[in-house]
């Protein structure tokens, strides 16, 4: 999974939404269509032109105090809408680690 | 265990004070994130996938069962009930919340630990031997070292923004187990032919992108003048060392592109035109360091007493102590590794109960101490041979006990893309596979031993390079793939592995590592031949050509 830390060029193939870490608590959060964060990626404002792309991640960058590093990733659509994380990467910052801990998560 | 004194504990309370007052500004938004940067990495502070990550020190590995069990606080009330121990003797929470870290940091400074330049272009924690101070034949305890270099480095203005982060390792025992040559700079520490100590002083070691095996600048430097080396040794880097290109800037680059040669000349120079700049060490100054190292009052006792005679008639208590308790320098007394690795387990991983509970152990039979390696697992410095069946019972009971110290199970691996936001693979889950696929005791034991070490990315946070068998992910085209190299070694003859073939995926990797260790078993030219020395008799080759005949 290539890290978003090198993401240079934005450019999209695909639907995708905008992720970052929510700057209290470092949780993962997805950017909304309504301009806020949400914690759940079924909440996320989805595109799918690098020009949508390229505004989704400038409006989430502005807002620097609600989450720290916004960059852009991939997402699937499935049947009915369903919007599941685009590669393993996403996956486990949406969905947690994917080993068994000595304690519950 | 050393005590801090008045202006120690000063700096780290005014360290918490000032970050308490840093966070404030940065979640009110007065500091942006690229103004707090720096500000939260110089306190260890980093922003993982989940959550920010939070790695704290354990300067040359030495803890007391006090700073255990805050340790242990921490895990449960700032994170998730666990800790994950480095390679390079700090410990790292993966779950914490910006908001609380100024209340962790205050929890931590009430006993003498802190963050600071665990992460940002400074020098790091100086790492040393975890059995430094019980090692027979040890030179002395080079925590002593450690402490006056920890000691000038910290907050050092020429020191605080290098080109690059910095990390510093000390060794004073004939086998290095503080992996000096994979470091910046790596000093063992010997005596001259006069008697005298002081320090081999090496170079330009480090993995990453560009790995490179440390080499000797000077053979040997008085211990009075190690300051000034290394402060000689900084100027000559931050002189020349390059800060356009984070992928160049490490000393590693520096020592390739001028020669070892030209270096250790430029470093001599430097040396010599500093003339007296105050950081001569005299006695009274390293004495008054060492006065603060306080060692146990050991007992007499039998080299061989009845409690172990009786002991050794349990095949599994035996097993045990063949593995994971060794020599100390006190007759009656043994140094106890404590595994970290069990099977199915993450490399590294202590729950905040165990860490309680190795505490409460580590006050009942090792004088109150612990000690961190750099192969992600804890020791118990003083064990009494006496009491070695009554703690084997108690660890055995914690997890504690997996007798697999050097063995294959005891596998180094960093976080991995579970959790870490440069990774480009998974490194825990193949860590959990294979140890799962070696549970056998006695075929680990048949095997001898043998390092694995994984890294989930070319940063190589889990030394991959230098592993008897290192195992890298990557990234092809989305997917997780693995490539493997063989014959690395992390210690005295440490040297970097060498890639066995083409990179395989992620459900193929320990089938790949199965059918090398296989066929280093029918290679070895007797059962004592380790793994690494069948590599380097026979090379590469007859190990590839049996794993990949038929891939």
């Amino acid at each position: 999974m290539t890290s978003p830390l090198e993401q240079k060029k934005i450019r999209i193939t695909g639907p995708s939404m905008v992720t970052a870490n929510r700057t209290w608590d470092g949780a993962v959060v997805y950017r909304t269509a309504k301009q806020g964060w949400s914690t759940e990626l079924a909440d996320s404002a989805i595109v799918t032109t690098s020009d949508e792309a390229r505004a989704l991640l400038a409006e989430a960058t502005a807002d620097d105090v609600g989450a720290v590093g916004p960059y852009i990733a991939p997402v699937e659509l499935k049947d009915g809408g369903k919007v599941k994380p685009g590669n393993l990467r996403e996956h486990i910052r949406a969905k947690g680690v994917t080993i068994d801990l000595q304690v519950p998560a | 265990m050393y005590a801090y004194d008045e202006l120690d504990r000063t700096l780290i309370n005014e360290r918490v004070s000032e970050f308490r007052d840093q966070v404030k500004r940065r979640l009110s938004g007065e500091l942006t994130e690229d103004e707090f940067k720096i500000l939260r990495l110089q306190n260890g502070v980093y922003l993982q996938l989940h959550a920010y990550m939070f790695r704290v020190a354990i300067p040359y590995g030495t803890l007391s069962s006090k700073q255990l069990r805050r340790l242990a606080h921490v895990a449960r009330r700032y994170d998730r009930g666990y800790g994950h121990f480095t390679t390079r003797q700090n410990i790292q929470f993966n779950w914490i919340k910006l908001a609380e870290l100024p209340d962790a940091l205050s929890d931590l400074a009430e006993v003498g630990i802190h963050a600071m330049q665990t992460s940002g272009n400074n020098m790091r924690n100086v790492t040393s031997d975890q059995w430094a101070g019980v090692a027979p034949g040890e030179i002395e305890d080079p925590r002593i070292w450690s402490e006056l270099i920890r000691q000038h480095t910290t907050l050092h203005p020429e020191f605080s923004f290098l080109p690059r982060k910095f990390k510093i390792a000390i060794t004073a025992a004939e086998h290095d187990r503080a992996a000096i040559k994979i470091h910046d700079i790596g000093l063992r520490l010997h005596k001259n032919a006069d008697g005298e100590t002081g320090f081999e002083v090496l170079v330009g070691g480090g993995l990453g992108r560009t790995p490179f095996i440390a080499k000797t600048i000077k053979p040997f430097v008085p211990g009075r003048d190690i300051l000034s080396y290394i402060e000689a040794i900084l100027r000559v880097y931050n002189q020349y060392g390059r800060r356009d290109n984070i992928y160049k800037a490490r000393i590693k680059i520096l020592v390739h592109e001028l020669g070892i040669e030209k270096f250790a000349k430029e470093v001599e120079e430097e040396w010599k035109a500093m003339g007296d700049v105050g950081l001569t060490l005299d006695h009274a100054a390293i004495e008054e360091v060492r006065s603060r190292f306080s060692y146990p009052a050991y007992e007499k006792l039998p080299h061989m007493p009845d409690e172990l005679k009786q002991a050794a008639h349990d095949p599994l208590f035996e097993r045990w102590r063949k593995n994971s308790v060794s020599a100390h320098k006190v007759q009656g007394y043994s140094i106890v590794t404590l595994s970290l690795k069990p099977v199915g387990g993450p490399p590294g991983d202590a729950t905040a109960e165990q860490m309680d509970a190795v505490a409460d152990l580590a006050d009942k039979y090792s004088f109150g101490e612990i000690r961190v390696g750099h192969e992600q697992n804890l020791a118990l410095p003083h064990v009494a041979k006496r009491d070695l069946p009554l703690l084997f019972k108690a660890l055995d009971r914690l997890g504690l006990a997996t007798p697999n110290v050097n063995l294959v199970t005891d596998i180094i691996a960093c976080p991995g893309l579970d959790y870490c936001s440069l990774a480009n693979a998974r490194s825990i889950p193949i860590a959990q596979e294979l140890t799962r696929r070696f549970a056998n005791h006695d075929t680990a034991d048949l095997i001898g031993r043998l390092h694995i070490n994984i890294s989930g990315c070319i940063n190589a946070c889990g030394h991959h390079h230098v592993g008897h068998i290192g195992i890298l992910g990557v990234e092809k085209n989305g997917e997780e793939f693995y490539q493997i190299t063989i014959g690395g070694r992390a210690d005295e003859n440490a040297q970097l592995g060498t890639l066995i073939g083409p990179a395989v995926p992620y459900a193929e990797v320990a089938d790949v590592i199965e059918d090398i260790v296989e066929a280093y078993l029918a290679l070895r030219d007797r059962p004592e031949e380790l793994f690494v020395d069948t590599v380097k008799r026979l090379g590469v080759e007859p190990i590839r050509e049996r794993v990949y005949a038929t891939r």
